[in-house]
């Protein structure tokens, strides 16, 4: 591969994948506003094309064309910084998301994913735990009560969250020897028996324990309920972005969605097999296919989210920090130390 | 010549930021000024090849202890720095005297260095070769280490602890 074609491939690569990103984050919010509507008995958007379909890009249109109103008491540098910094922070990392294998396309082999690094899952831990500072700088550059107690809220929660997220982590990581998520995925390919698939969840010994402990720390590294205690609109209004409109509040909640799919992405890659699954047919199928079953598995964690959102009411403040760092860190500590045992002996 | 400029960039980006956490007066500034530090300092991690070291730069320091520091600030809402008759004495002996130090620092680095310089990419980037590090060559420093933050979080809890005698709030 030559300069210029080194150069065209990432070009659109990067199109692509950020294309790709902002279309799911547009059309989670649909489902999320469709699957709402229908758990509470309502319909949802019907209004905007066939099934409110749509209704995102009404919602960014009128976003676009809101008054942008920056109110009087505000710290300005920073309030018009920190959207800009979550949103980056929360676009930047689907760069190291592998969604596929490899393919080949007119001559040139590329692996399907911005870039390859060796470190790939620690750069991206890295580049979520920066993303706290746009939701705490919101909340403190903004000069309200209601956006700094968001703000704080938000700072310590997805501090507490992130020890316990990184180190249920530990135990997939013991197991596959890299950091590298390419790697990672391929030593979950094929099945036991040919019938239940190699995937991390279902080893010896199983990563199950860790997984719902991701799962559930992740609910809380998002801000999403039932851990949206930094937005809990019934105590703070609207938490870290009270005073925030038009589109500086769309980078927020824009963000929050690119990384509600950057969990779902990271989950799929480490517990439940990435891209493998049953692949048939002709050479276009076969090279479709798993990126059909990695976006499968998303859209499930996706789905499961909205479902949660629908059914559970939010913790107390208390609660959250007690379940946090008295339950959850103790599990993901004693989850390490097993699976490294029983790797030890095995060994 | 790529690794001089981008060298040279995140150089630049640190330098900066330590110039501008000293001259802001107000403390959430300074700390943000602190996060460009560890992060150009990550950058520069990278750009020698210790690859690990960098990722665990971003995560801890940027990401965990700064997220700290602002927190705190916000908590305690601090105010603007104040300047007295005595910030401006410090003005005036603090800068000779800190450019003394560095040019003794930097003469002291480039003429009587025990070790030589490190090229870049010849850093150990692997984590296996800084566990190996870590857990076999300086075990012992590095369970003292351990010791001793153990020491610390325990003076944090006996401090911020209220006193036996008053009664338990809430």
């Amino acid at each position: 591969m030559n300069i210029t074609q080194f150069i065209l491939v990432a070009v659109v690569k990067i199109v692509l994948a950020i294309w790709l990103l902002l279309t799911a984050v547009a059309y989670t919010v649909w489902l999320e506003r469709k699957l709402v509507g229908h758990i509470q008995n309502r319909w949802g958007p019907t209004r905007v094309g066939p099934f409110g379909l749509l209704q995102p890009l009404a919602d960014g249109m009128k976003f676009i064309f809101k008054e942008d109103l920056t109110p009087p008491h505000v710290n300005k540098p920073l309030y018009i910084a920190a959207p800009m910094i979550s949103l980056v922070f929360a676009l930047t990392s689907i760069a190291l998301i592998p969604v596929g294998g490899w393919v080949r396309v007119a001559g040139v082999n590329t692996p399907l994913e911005i870039t390859e690094v060796n470190m790939g899952l620690l750069i991206i831990l890295g580049i979520t735990s920066l993303g706290v500072y746009g939701v705490a700088l919101a909340g403190w550059s903004s000069n309200s009560k209601y956006s700094l107690l968001g703000g704080l809220r938000a700072s310590a929660q997805m501090v507490s969250y992130e020890v316990a997220l990184g180190l249920s982590l530990v135990g997939v990581l013991i197991l596959a020897g890299s950091f590298n998520l390419r790697e990672i995925v391929d030593a979950q390919s094929g099945t036991f028996w040919g019938v239940i698939p190699r995937w991390y969840i279902f080893r010896w010994p199983p990563q199950i324990v860790g997984f719902l402990i991701y799962l559930t720390a992740a609910y809380a590294e998002t801000n999403r309920l039932p851990f949206d205690l930094p937005e809990a609109e019934t105590e703070l209004v609207a938490g870290y972005h009270t005073e925030y409109s038009s589109m500086k509040f769309a980078m927020f909640f824009m963000a929050e969605y690119a990384n509600m799919i950057t969990v779902a992405c990271l989950a799929s890659l480490l517990f439940l097999g990435g891209w493998h699954g049953p692949v048939a047919g002709p050479a276009i199928v076969r090279a479709v296919l798993p990126v059909f079953w990695f976006g499968l598995r998303v859209f499930g964690f996706l789905f499961l989210y909205i479902w949660v959102r629908g059914t559970l009411p939010r913790f107390r403040y208390d609660q959250l920090m007690a379940f946090g760092w008295k339950f959850l860190l103790p599990l993901a500590i004693a989850n390490v130390i097993v699976t490294a045992l029983i790797v030890a002996l095995r060994s | 010549m790529l690794h001089l400029v981008l060298f040279l960039v995140f150089a630049l980006g640190c330098v900066a930021g330590a110039v501008n956490l000293l001259a802001q007066r107000h403390p959430i500034d300074s700390a943000l000024s602190l996060v460009v530090v560890m992060g150009s300092l990550a950058g520069e991690y990278l750009l020698l090849g210790a690859e690990f070291v960098a990722a665990i730069q971003v995560i801890v320091y940027a990401g965990a202890i700064m997220v700290l520091f602002v927190f705190v600030i916000m908590l305690l809402n601090a105010g603007v720095e104040e300047r007295t008759p005595g910030s401006r004495v410090a003005l005036l002996l603090g800068v000779p005297g800190m450019l003394i130090g560095s040019a003794l620092v930097v003469w002291l680095l480039l003429e009587r260095s025990p070790t030589p310089a490190v090229a870049a990419g010849a850093l150990p980037g692997p984590p296996q070769t800084i566990a190996w590090l870590l857990f076999h060559d300086y075990l012992l420093p590095f369970e003292v280490t351990s010791i001793l933050v153990l020491i610390a979080i325990m003076g944090a809890v006996v401090l911020a602890s209220p006193p036996a005698t008053t009664k338990k709030e809430s």
